[in-house]
């Protein structure tokens, strides 16, 4: 148990850009939970996430819908009096809990996440259609019959496009990118 | 007349045609040369982080490159996510030599290469810093007198910080709404997350946040908000009505791009801008039964 890597570290080494991001640093003043537009929709709020991570409760962080639920609109970042970018710590969470595949069950985030980069790893664009197919499923019927309708409205005033492009150099882009990830052969 | 390497990005080829149209429209009225980036890919907006950082990096790396090779030395992209990445990617490009080596490792297969040199840009930076609004001002001929707006400068835009600007009350967007002649609301809510992706992601979050826009765009006294990024538009205008059907609401408020005022102000055909001709006309006659 002493010899144990803190998780803090552990979440740390998932930023590689932001390296210096200084989670340790928190003075638990709460200025992100009180930025944040989606801390209503959190297990824990932003602020007590960071206590978590440095309490080394890896499993309790890793179970909630907080990290999953963060928008990315940085006003907790461009806030916080100890400098830390907590937008990009939650993506540290989120790559952590994608990497060791767990997280709390019945998110769409992480399916959405996956879904798309196959699309681009495809085709080198995005297609809202396609994407839908990874979402839908998880819906409640509710939401279902929310999208159709508002679907259809999309299709019928012509902003829908109903194929999907196709980079030109794709063959290319999927080189580039086996260069950093693994993605096997592609047809 | 200044070339920009334009990068559209995949939302303009579908959801923000209208976005696309009429930035090419305002731009050659006011003498600006969007040269398309040839054969770019998608920046991934926010959905390749979660999954890893340096291939984020590495898909954003690929479009700065391919202006790079171009000649061009300035990169701009109307869609705010497509502009944070770009934006940050470079800053990192040129800041860590071993990220940028990994990078250009990487792109080699493309025949491409990246020095991190670039002037990232977005969209409304060009009309409000470049072309200024003075000639903007000048190059008005059908001003949009007494039109109540809100100007929605959403997140990526402003955040995180870029340089050493004002991240809590930005005035440019409004600056530029008073140089078409109309009248910018003070919309507290201006830099206020629609939800991005938490519409797929967490729509229930999502709408919540959407209305509590809306709802801040009403007590403003807006008859129209105004935005610089595809997503929040979609949020704003395609999901307006499921806001209405699950929080019983009854908000009816057109939600256009900047460049369709901008366009409509420099007398621009309706058609040309992608917007229809009554939406303008009507919300500046709504905006006078309120003066009155």
């Amino acid at each position: 148990m002493t010899n144990e890597y803190p998780f803090s570290n552990e979440v740390g080494d998932m930023l590689y850009a932001t390296h210096d991001n200084p989670i340790t640093n928190c003075l638990q003043c709460g200025t992100c939970s009180g930025s944040c537009p989606a801390v209503e929709f959190m297990d824990h709020s932003p602020r007590k996430m960071i206590g978590m991570i440095r309490a080394n409760m890896k499993e309790e962080v890793l179970a909630s819908n907080t990290y999953w639920s963060c928008a990315s609109c940085y006003q907790c970042t461009v806030r916080c009096p100890a400098g830390i970018d907590i937008a990009e710590l939650m993506y540290a969470l989120k790559r952590y809990s994608m990497w060791k595949d767990q997280y709390k069950s019945g998110l769409i985030g992480p399916a959405f996440s996956e879904s798309f980069i196959k699309m681009i790893v495809n085709s080198g664009r995005s297609y809202e259609p396609i994407l839908a197919a990874s979402y839908l499923p998880k819906f409640s019927t509710f939401d279902i019959v929310q999208e159709a309708i508002t679907a259809s409205e999309l299709v019928f005033s012509g902003k829908m496009n109903l194929f999907p492009k196709k980079i030109k150099r794709i063959k290319n882009l999927q080189n580039v990118i086996r260069r950093i990830v693994p993605i096997g052969e592609l047809s | 007349m200044k070339e920009y390497a334009y990068y559209p990005g995949c939302s303009l080829e579908s959801l923000g045609k209208n976005y696309h149209i009429s930035t090419l429209e305002v731009g050659s009225r006011l003498g600006v040369e969007f040269k398309e980036l040839e054969d770019w890919n998608c920046c991934g907006a926010t959905a390749y982080f979660p999954v890893d950082e340096l291939l984020a990096y590495t898909l954003s790396a690929r479009n700065l490159a391919i202006a790079e090779k171009a000649g061009l030395n300035d990169f701009v992209a109307p869609c705010s996510a497509c502009f944070k990445n770009a934006y940050t990617t470079n800053k990192y490009l040129k800041a860590d030599p071993d990220l940028a080596e990994h990078i250009n490792y990487a792109l080699e297969q493309d025949n491409l290469h990246v020095s991190g040199n670039m002037k990232v840009h977005h969209l409304i930076e060009i009309f409000v810093e470049d072309v200024g609004l003075e000639t903007i001002q000048n190059s008005v001929t059908n001003p949009l007198s007494n039109l109540k707006v809100a100007p929605y400068y959403g997140c990526q835009l402003v955040r995180p910080r870029k340089q050493d600007e004002d991240v809590e009350n930005p005035r440019y967007f409004e600056d530029l709404l008073t140089a078409l002649g109309a009248e910018p609301v003070e919309f507290e809510s201006k830099s206020r997350c629609c939800g991005g992706s938490l519409i797929i992601t967490n729509r229930h979050a999502a709408l919540d946040m959407v209305e509590k826009l809306l709802q801040d765009a009403v007590n403003s006294q807006a008859e129209i908000i105004a935005t610089t990024c595809p997503m929040c538009n979609v949020n704003l205008e395609v999901y307006q009505r499921q806001v209405n059907r699950v929080f019983g609401t009854n908000y009816s408020i057109p939600i256009v791009y900047f460049t369709q005022l901008m366009g409509s102000a420099l007398g621009c055909e309706p058609k040309s801008l992608g917007i229809n001709k009554d939406v303008i006309p009507n919300a500046i006659e709504r905006s006078l039964v309120k003066v009155d």
